[in-house]
């Protein structure tokens, strides 16, 4: 049996999966709720380079360095943003994040 | 020979993927998502993509993942609390991970009865490297830029957002250190012996 793209393909899907689910059952959790983004981005990714490699095109995996790019200024802002949050609240509670309007 | 690797690896990373959404501990979960992505890079390694894979250790487990286990050992949270409602959103949760599952399935199995495939994670080059090396400075120069100025971006945003003047620290105040006339600091008397000031 040979490795083919539809392997990767699936393990994409199943770690996306994985992802969403996560994000859905931390709601409460904004820190586990960012590291469920970090394994959606991280499929992204792994779905780039397989499809890059698979097909004989480079464009796959300097896409996915871009997306990795994105992924690393995402989890600064996003940690920054909870810093500030802790500092200010004195807890993560999200559910009542709305009370920073204004 | 690859199949078995790659189903060994792909194993751990989806069950490390799970505990790091499961796990109660936050920082277990951390340490889950190192495992995910150490794991990752060994399947890039699979088909070739042996740059990418060392990107993903040096950027993901060097500095993303480092950057959570700093935040979630410095913020002083009732963990436990957190994680009450896991199991009421987990009906929820599943049924709309499953249809986005189905979804991603259905599409991928409308592409079509899958060839006999081979990888080539390096074409035109010698080695993975030097592939990317051809590309990255010439014909997607801009993206390459552009990268740059979102890192620089995030950098100027993450201290903007974090940094804080605290009253009553003394700092240095470079102008006025620079701006001290000798008059303003020493002075000089006259003492007779024997008499003091």
């Amino acid at each position: 049996m040979e490795l083919t793209l539809a392997h990767y393909l699936s393990l994409s899907a199943a770690l996306f999966t994985i992802g969403v689910f996560g994000i859905f059952v931390n709601r409460k959790n904004i820190i586990v709720i960012l590291m469920s983004l970090e394994l959606m981005l991280l499929s992204v990714n792994i779905n780039l380079v397989a499809f890059g490699a698979f097909n004989g095109d480079i464009k796959g995996q300097i896409f996915a360095m871009l997306v990795l790019t994105v992924a690393a200024a995402e989890a600064a802002v996003g940690l920054a943003i909870l810093v500030t949050y802790f500092r200010n609240r004195g807890d993560i509670a999200v559910e009542d994040v709305n009370l920073m309007r204004g | 020979m690859e199949v078995i690797a790659f189903s060994i690896l792909s194993a751990i990373v989806l069950i490390a993927a799970f505990c790091v959404i499961a796990a109660r501990n936050p920082v277990h979960s951390v340490l889950f998502l190192i495992l995910a992505f150490f794991t990752s890079s060994g399947l890039l390694v699979l088909i070739g993509a042996e740059f990418l894979a060392m990107l993903l250790i040096v950027v993901y487990v060097g500095a993303v993942a480092v950057l959570f286990l700093f935040v979630v050992m410095m913020l002083d949270v009732d963990f436990v609390e957190l994680k009450q409602g896991f199991l009421n959103y987990a009906p929820f949760g599943g049924v709309v991970a499953l249809v986005f599952f189905a979804e991603i399935a259905l599409v991928a199995s409308a592409m079509g009865a899958s060839r006999p495939e081979t990888f080539d994670a390096s074409p035109n080059a010698e080695t993975n490297v030097e592939a990317i090396g051809q590309v990255m400075y010439t014909d997607y120069l801009l993206l390459f830029q552009i990268s740059g100025i979102v890192l620089l971006i995030a950098m100027i945003g993450a201290i903007v957002l974090t940094l804080r003047h605290r009253p009553g620290v003394r700092r240095q105040s470079v102008e006025e250190q620079t701006g001290r006339k000798r008059a303003d600091a020493v002075e000089l008397k006259d003492v007779r012996p024997g008499q003091g000031i």
